[in-house]
């Protein structure tokens, strides 16, 4: 990332904070406390009980991201090279991919146990279709003649995966990744709001809200904010790193 | 230096979709010596490409054999190289990166006789001044930093043409190699390979449906006709590579000698 890009994200951050302290004065009430407040409050929850909360959600995103991410990527390649269990298997995804998966919540909660896997599980499942989805779409697009043509420079199994399947699907995961990672947050905030002790969703609703902690609230969506914003910079620099100049769109 | 015996294959066998098996070739025979130049005509659907496939060793026959310097064709031929109409080049690799592709492959793998041959360049320098001299030769040196999809079809089908013979292959198969090029860049580049073959004296079978481009690449020319294929016609042509004898009363009968060849075969059904 270069400075100009750096700069303005600094830029937005200042605009942001303002505004929110603006609001806050106007507003006047307990409800909306200013950064003023919440920022060192926050600073000071992170280095103890808050930042567990992080670390726990935290956890539980990148989990769901890696398990997703194994799963879906050989299954997309798979389902893109091989046309006819594609036409057996796409009505199937075709139905299963827009129905907002949260609705599974209980039917996970019930069949899955309450374990923070289930909670894993439900995240997974959201992100999974996604990767699965464009990864797809990435190995039809690769002609039948391009792996011909690899084949006969000697490249077996293992070569087209490293040379052709790799390079082909990984731009696509990691684009999938990055905008699914805000609807993955926004589920862990649901799914942690019960049965668990730890993840920022419990702090913000149970720990604080429900007892009108409207301070220490604040800390906690600052940090659910964070780890959405952090996860989707962090794969947006890997994707800037690996995307060839001459593909920018 | 190919040997190809008692060939029999077919499309259908085994695919759900058809309801019978279509023969292209029944115990076909064909022997093609070193350092000749071939081409392969026909009409759409004969099988010519299929040959190709076959003997570059990704499609397997359903009898016969495929030998080539002695060793019957199961898998790719190392020193085999493969163009096609459609370049295949990696669209997120530049033409510099595409170019060393083979050479990488080759690298992964190390020299293991079934992937790469036994004895390959390792030295990265060697290596490297491998692919920029076919660069140069194809003329695509001033391209290499840039992406397939910034390219003409013409330097697309240089580079696939700067990635084979990177490998240094003793036995080169083109299909329909300038098919989709305008007729200029078509000619300039069949050119470039017919003088390729004269200097390096590699062995070469180019598949075409292009009668004149057939006359022109094959010192050789095998017609293949629609439907089942069970004995080689084979054409002796004194004029591969004679492009300025091109508008010649020899040159054109040669032409109209094969126009009538493929003619005189039934035509196809498919529309």
């Amino acid at each position: 990332m270069n400075r100009s890009t750096v700069l303005s994200a600094l830029g937005g951050l200042c605009m942001f904070l303002l505004l929110w302290e603006l609001a806050a004065m106007l507003l006047n009430q307990p409800v909306l406390p200013g950064p003023i407040t919440v920022v060192p409050l926050f600073l000071q929850g992170m280095c103890g009980d808050l930042g567990h909360h992080f670390l726990a959600s935290a956890g539980r995103v990148l989990a769901a991201i890696f398990l997703a991410t194994i799963a879906a990527t050989p299954l997309g390649l798979a389902l893109g090279q091989m046309p006819r269990l594609d036409r057996l298997v796409n009505p199937l995804i075709a139905i299963i991919y827009p129905i907002p998966k949260i609705i599974f919540l209980p039917v996970i909660y019930v069949l899955m146990g309450i374990s923070d896997f289930s909670k894993i599980f439900l995240i997974a499942i959201i992100i999974f279709f996604q990767i699965l989805v464009v990864v797809r779409a990435e190995a039809r697009a690769l002609r039948p003649e391009l792996i011909l043509s690899v084949r006969s420079l000697g490249a077996g199994r293992r070569a087209l995966f490293r040379y052709v399947y790799l390079p082909a699907s990984l731009p696509a995961v990691l684009t999938a990744l990055r905008v699914s990672v805000g609807t993955a947050v926004a589920v862990l905030f649901i799914a942690e709001q019960s049965l668990t002790q730890w993840g920022l969703g419990y702090y913000i609703v149970i720990e604080t809200w429900q007892v009108l902690m409207y301070d220490e609230m604040y800390t906690g969506i600052m940090g659910m904010a964070l780890l959405g914003v952090l996860l989707y910079f962090a794969l947006y620099a890997v994707e800037l790193r690996l995307r060839p100049e001459g593909c920018q769109d | 230096m190919i040997e190809i015996d008692l060939l029999t294959f077919g499309y259908g066998a085994g695919h759900p979709g058809s309801q019978q098996s279509e023969s292209v070739y029944q115990d076909f025979s064909l022997t093609i010596g070193r350092g000749e130049a071939w081409s392969i005509i026909g009409p759409s659907g004969c099988g010519k490409s299929t040959l190709l496939l076959l003997l570059a060793g990704l499609n397997r026959s359903l009898s016969g054999r495929i030998i080539i310097d002695g060793e019957e064709i199961v898998r790719p031929r190392p020193r085999t190289g493969l163009v096609l109409q459609d370049h295949g080049l990696l669209p997120w690799a530049t033409v510099a990166e595409n170019t060393r592709l083979g050479l990488k492959i080759r690298h992964f793998y190390g020299p293991d006789g079934r992937h790469s041959p036994l004895e390959m360049e390792t030295d990265p320098v060697k290596c490297e001044a491998r692919v920029q001299y076919w660069l140069e030769w194809l003329g695509i040196a001033a391209l290499q930093e840039k992406y397939p999809s910034q390219l003409s079809r013409g330097q697309r089908q240089r580079a696939a043409i700067a990635r084979t013979l990177v490998l240094e292959p003793d036995l080169l198969l083109l299909d329909e190699p300038f098919s989709a090029l305008d007729a200029p860049i078509r000619e300039e580049l069949q050119r470039v390979m017919a003088g390729f073959h004269e200097e390096s004296g590699l062995t070469s079978i180019t598949v075409t449906h292009d009668i004149e481009e057939a006359t022109l690449t094959g010192e050789k020319i095998l017609v293949l006709t629609a439907g089942e294929n069970r004995s080689a016609h084979v054409l002796d042509n004194e004029f591969a590579g004679a492009f300025e004898r091109r508008s010649e009363v020899p040159f054109l009968e040669r032409c109209a000698e094969l126009r009538l060849l493929l003619g005189g075969v039934p035509a196809e059904e498919r529309t």
